[in-house]
């Protein structure tokens, strides 16, 4: 098991580095002069020379990626040009409501969703499956903005139940911090339910047409055990794979969603920093979402072995 | 059985609606049988005649879409064809058992198989957790298989087909049921083991006195297990008796029909020509699979391995042998589709280019004298292009023009018996004989040399079967082609081959001609392989010529 | 970010159905018998599925409004006048033209902070949207499709192409969107070529699992026995096999650009403002929400029914052109 844990994690160094060369070839085909910009208008050529250099632009690209690289791997991941703190602080800061909101936007989306599938499938063509089905193709249409803001605009300032924005710490009480973080993980979560029940309810599908769930019935099995320990058991290698990829729209949808709600996590973080063409910020920031991705699809790739004997590295 | 014990099985007067807008109404009309305590009726038909629906009624496993229109279904007395959901579940595994065609996908692959079992007792008995793991170890003691307590802690991809087979047969009659219905279970295994298979069925019949409904298109099967038999055809019943009366003296036309389709073992002597030409010579041919992984160990596969035979003009060389025995690798290394490992195939007398070898370029013009045709009709055509395109392909990639290939094509397309109006339509429109003959006049398009037939006509039902089969005959006789004909199904090799070359695990453990192997075989795999065919020694009526 | 929810990739299974019993309960088995529902003759059943003609029908009205802007009523949409400044829905007000006149004008939908009329800048938005749309999806396929072609035909390149593939796909779309607007400066060409990038990988995947699994069906090996030269057979066998799927995918890819654009408008990384984008229009009445919700949600609807009737459509198509991606019935 061990080995096998080593070989994955090994698998996925390529991943990682290509990853890598692609945030730094990504912020370095600017047109123009990063330095320039960072001196602003005014300044002299000499100027812009002395900062470049303390950029270390003049040296080549491979320099200056391999640079690059061994300071990101030993933690260094430089300075912000717009925040002057290190970007590992920044990030440090920012970490708790992100990971906050990721949380329970995925619990709340696996508990509603998975079960919905099921029941779609189980059930197919009646209106629960219509239901969701339509469901899911809203859930993909309404960007998440406008759907944050339906919320709002219904919920806080029609109906007052929820704060409208803003973000509370754990430490000041998990009654305000859920309060405010409530709307913000419906918001986010919507569409991955979309995705998980879609996925959930095709995957149950194509299992209970299989021989062995024949079997289980001929068996004279309840149907309730038949649909969870027969049909769900063996649909669940492409439910937990879309629920890893699905990070990736969630990643997407907290960018957005923490700008709409103004919390103050990397999603803000990286919109202020773009802005701010604050290239240490956003390559740190993407880096962490990106290997962030790839380290839970890793952990997914694992969970394979427990759902199912079969798969064996 | 007349006498006094109630049947087990009474089903009177049975239809089964299709949805409309299909072939029939019915999948199955007016179908009255009686299935005896200890005794085992077959039903036999081929695809299509409703067999499999019948016995899912009987279950009470029919999809919404098959409703049950009419009839009656009494299992021991107690009306099921329109029972409740919760009753049906009380009688399934404990009275009323089933067991299917394909064990590969018939268990949960997320479950081990003593799990399997044990869910059963844990639904309808109430016995403790020690009881059941002591039933469950006992059955499957009784099935035969071996190290039972480690048996019962594997899943079901660690065991091979037959040993799954075990597994639901084990747990079809864990609760002893009176009805066993067995819907071809047979069918996707190996010929051996299809022997054991049948074996332990009866034997565990025969021990238990329950009823057996034995479904089966085969009837070498049927000469094996049946005591009666039913033959349905297009979901009504043509003719029931018993075993001897259907088998030997069989009163309706289409049983008659489906009688004489079946190939026997007997291999009747033809007259070849000792001194023709070499076609295809092959020497010490090997493939070989390795398996590279970055970061695990590498897996080596002989897939086919010392392989040497040769065929001359005018003769048809049959391949026999199980799945995974290398036949079809080695036919795809004659037409290049895959690259020998090692060896040589030569055209011709000998002297000519070696195949294996050649690079792609001066390939190109050897392929015209070696065609092949393969097992699926369904997939070897390509949907999107017509059958005039398909045909003349092959002719037009050599220079041939259009409309030269054309009128070939409408040749051909006479020969292998089917009407020139097929040139403008599409595969889809035709029935899977209907494709593998336009496949095997695509593959004369070229005027091969060597027709390669791979499992040619496994897919097809026995009545098509035959008539492909006459077809091939025809052929070689006429263009005087030589034919390498690629079989797992001995009754089918008996009847085409002049040659026979028997494989096992990629070698060639028998060769010669025909009639001498089938009659003496040599090699103990050989031998083994004849005795399992079912119905083997069986006298099945006289065969209309 | 293109959703699309069957990448799941599912452990397959393969079951043989020898003797096609399923399709024998409407064709005996015993004459040559009629046949199974095949593949031509599948753009009537696209045209007859309800969920393509409501989906399509909706694009093309769109379309038409987008052709037809200048003509339904609407003021060039870079117009303002300060004292028409955020005026409900349907109020009347001013607006004052390049030329310096003032005209009466019905603001059906409002108007932003600025004066400038949200119902001209909702129609001029639909000309962008679509082709923003559009223009993503035909560089994502055309990128797409020639690396998946090479993937699944030279071994060697194989193995790092779809290494950088997965890197790319590893990184979430919008971050790779964000990154690559800000670094370019906002403007048409950089933002479609932005928001294709990251589609691009999905449709190779796609491209090169359809080649390898096309590879392996008998009628291409009987192809390449017949001697057909391995272009013709990519172009005659392959090719056309995959026209299906990639409509289905290119449609998905279409509404997701639309919705990727609209985002980075809102967030500010998108086209410049002056340009009347949905997005755009959002943003800017990001500020004064509370107050004024019709800046927001006007746009909102139009981009969420536009990005609906693709998606409806895609599905309709998925139905009914690609068997294996529909579901079941």
């Amino acid at each position: 098991m061990g080995r096998f844990l080593v070989r994955r994690l090994l698998a996925t160094l390529p991943v990682l580095a290509i990853v890598a060369v692609l945030v730094f070839a990504m912020l370095r085909l600017t047109p123009g002069d990063p330095a320039a910009v960072l001196a602003g208008d005014a300044a002299t050529t000499e100027q812009i020379a002395r900062i470049r250099s303390g950029l270390g632009l003049d040296r080549s690209i491979a320099e200056q990626f391999v640079i690059w690289a061994g300071r990101m791997l030993t933690g260094d991941l430089g300075e912000s040009f717009y925040y002057k703190t290190k970007v590992t602080d920044l990030i440090g800061q920012r970490l708790e409501p992100t990971l906050s909101l990721a949380a329970l936007t995925i619990t709340i989306a696996v508990v509603v969703a998975v079960p919905l599938g099921v029941l779609a499938a189980w059930r197919f063509g009646g209106w629960l499956d219509r239901g969701l089905m339509a469901f899911s193709v809203l859930g993909f249409s309404i960007p998440i903005f406008v759907l944050a803001y339906l919320l709002i605009w219904a919920v806080s300032l029609q109906l007052g139940w929820l704060p409208v924005q803003g973000y509370r710490r754990l430490a000041d009480g998990i009654g305000p911090w859920f309060r405010h973080l409530l709307l913000p993980s419906i918001t986010l979560s919507v569409i991955y339910i979309a995705l998980i029940a879609r996925v959930t309810r095709a995957s149950v599908l194509e299992t209970l047409g299989e021989d062995y769930i024949r079997t289980a019935r001929a068996k004279g099995l309840r149907e309730g055990r038949v649909l969870v320990r027969h049909a769900l058991a063996n649909a669940a290698v492409p439910i937990a794979t879309v629920i890893g990829i699905g990070i990736a729209l969630l990643i997407g949808g907290v960018v957005v969603t923490e700008s709409v709600y103004a919390i103050p996590g990397l999603g803000r973080l990286t919109v202020d920093a773009v802005l701010a063409r604050d290239f240490p910020t956003i390559q740190g920031v993407i880096l962490l979402f990106s290997f962030a991705y790839v380290l839970i699809n890793l952990l997914v790739d694992v969970s394979y072995v427990f759902l199912d004997p079969r798969i064996r590295y | 059985m007349s006498g006094a014990p109630p049947p087990i099985l009474e089903v009177r007067g049975l239809a089964v609606a299709l949805p409309p807008g299909g072939e029939r109404s019915h999948a199955v009309r007016d179908v009255a049988f009686e299935v005896g305590a200890g005794e085992v009726l077959c039903l036999v038909g081929e695809s299509g005649s409703g067999k499999s629906v019948i016995a899912q009624a009987v279950m009470g496993l029919l999809p919404k879409t098959l409703p049950v229109a009419s009839g009656s279904i009494r299992l021991q007395g107690e009306e099921v064809a329109h029972a409740a959901p919760a009753r049906l579940r009380e009688l399934r595994a404990t009275r009323m058992s089933m067991i299917f065609q394909e064990p590969m996908t018939a268990l949960n692959p997320v479950m081990t198989c003593g799990e399997q079992i044990d869910e059963v007792l844990r639904e309808h008995t109430t016995l403790t957790t020690a009881e059941r793991r002591r039933r469950v170890l006992a059955i499957v003691r009784e099935v035969l298989l071996p190290e039972p307590e480690r048996m019962v802690q594997s899943y079901p991809h660690q065991l091979s087909g037959g040993q799954r087979q075990r597994i639901v047969i084990a747990i079809a009659l864990v609760l002893d049921p009176v009805l066993l219905i067995a819907d071809e279970p047979t069918t996707a295994l190996d010929v051996t083991t299809q022997a054991q298979i049948l074996r332990l069925v009866l034997e565990l019949q025969r021990r238990r006195g329950a009823g057996v409904l034995f479904i089966t298109h085969d009837f070498g099967v049927v000469a094996e297990v049946a005591h009666r038999v039913a033959v349905l055809r297009l979901g009504q019943l043509v003719e029931i008796g018993t075993k001897d009366e259907v088998l030997r003296r069989p009163r309706h036309a289409y049983t008659q029909m489906l009688i004489g389709a079946v190939p026997t073992l007997r291999v009747d002597p033809r007259p070849s020509d000792p001194d023709a030409p070499f076609v295809l010579r092959v020497r010490a041919l090997e493939k070989t699979y390795r398996d590279h992984r970055w970061f695990a160990k590498e897996r080596t596969v002989h897939a086919a391995a010392d392989v040497d035979l040769e065929i001359r003009r005018g003769q048809t060389l049959g391949i026999v042998g199980e799945s995974g025995s290398g036949k079809s690798t080695v036919a795809r290394c004659i037409v290049r589709l895959v690259d020998p490992t090692a060896g040589s195939v030569l055209l011709g007398d000998g002297s000519g280019d070696d195949i294996a070898t050649m690079a792609s370029g001066p390939l190109r013009k050897l392929r015209k004298r070696v065609q092949i045709v393969f097992q699926d009709p369904y997939r070897s055509l390509n949907p999107r292009r017509n059958v005039a395109e398909a045909l003349i392909e092959g002719p037009v990639n050599y220079g041939m023009r259009r409309a030269e290939a054309l009128a070939k094509a409408r040749e051909l397309l006479e020969l292998v018996r089917m009407d020139a109006s097929a040139m403008d339509r599409y595969p889809h429109q035709f029935s899977g004989g209907q494709r593998q003959r336009i496949c095997i006049a695509r593959a004369l398009m070229l005027d091969p040399e060597l027709l390669i037939a791979d499992e040619a006509v496994s897919a097809l039902d026995v009545s098509v079967q035959a008539q492909v089969l006459r077809l091939l005959d025809e052929i070689r006789s006429r263009l005087s082609i030589a034919m390498l004909f690629i079989t797992h199904d001995l009754r089918v090799a008996s009847q085409v081959a002049d040659h026979l070359a028997v494989m096992s695990k990629g070698r060639i453990v028998e060769y010669g001609p025909a009639a001498q192997v089938f009659a003496a075989p040599r090699h103990e795999y050989t031998r083994a392989l004849f005795a399992a065919a079912p119905g083997g020694g069986f006298a099945f009526a006289p065969q209309a010529a | 970010m293109t959703i699309d929810a069957t990448t799941a990739d599912p452990v397959s299974r393969s079951r043989q159905k020898a003797g096609a019993e399923g399709a024998a309960h409407s064709a005996g088995a015993l004459a040559d018998a009629p046949p199974i529902v095949g593949q031509p003759g599948a753009w009537s059943r696209v045209r007859r599925n309800l969920s393509v003609r409501i989906g399509g029908f909706f694009l093309l009205l769109l379309v038409a409004i987008a052709f037809a802007a200048p003509w339904l009523g609407t003021v060039d949409p870079s117009l303002f006048d300060p004292a028409s400044r955020d005026l409900l829905p349907g109020r009347e007000g001013e607006i004052t033209t390049l030329d310096g006149e003032t005209l009466k004008h019905r603001f059906w939908m409002g108007s932003d902070s600025f004066g400038r009329d949200i119902y001209s800048r909702v129609v001029y938005g639909t000309q962008v949207s679509l082709v923003v749309g559009i223009a993503t999806a035909a560089v994502a396929l055309a990128i797409g499709i020639v690396l998946g072609l090479v993937a699944g035909y030279l071994r060697r390149v194989d193995g790092i192409l779809m290494r950088v593939m997965d890197g790319v796909m590893a990184i979430p779309a919008i971050l790779i969107a964000i990154a690559l607007v800000a670094m370019w400066r906002g403007s048409l060409l950089t933002v479609v070529v932005a928001i294709a990038i990251p589609e691009i990988p999905r449709v190779t995947r796609l491209v090169r699992s359809l080649v390898l699994s096309i590879r392996e069906e008998p009628y291409v090996e009987a192809a390449i026995s017949l001697g057909t030269p391995t272009v013709k057979i990519m172009l005659r066998h392959v090719l056309p096999n995959t026209v299906a799927p990639l409509v289905v995918q290119g449609t998905f890819i279409c509404g997701a650009g639309i919705l990727t654009e609209a985002i980075l408008s809102f967030l500010g990384v998108g086209l410049p403002p002056d340009i009347p984008t949905w997005g755009n229009v959002m943003a800017e009445g990001r500020a004064q929400f509370n107050q004024y919700p019709h800046n927001i949600f006007f746009p909102g609807v139009f981009l969420a029914l536009t990005v609906l009737a693709v998606n409806i459509l895609g599905d309709g198509l998925r139905d009914t052109l690609d068997p294996k991606m529909a579901r079941r019935t």
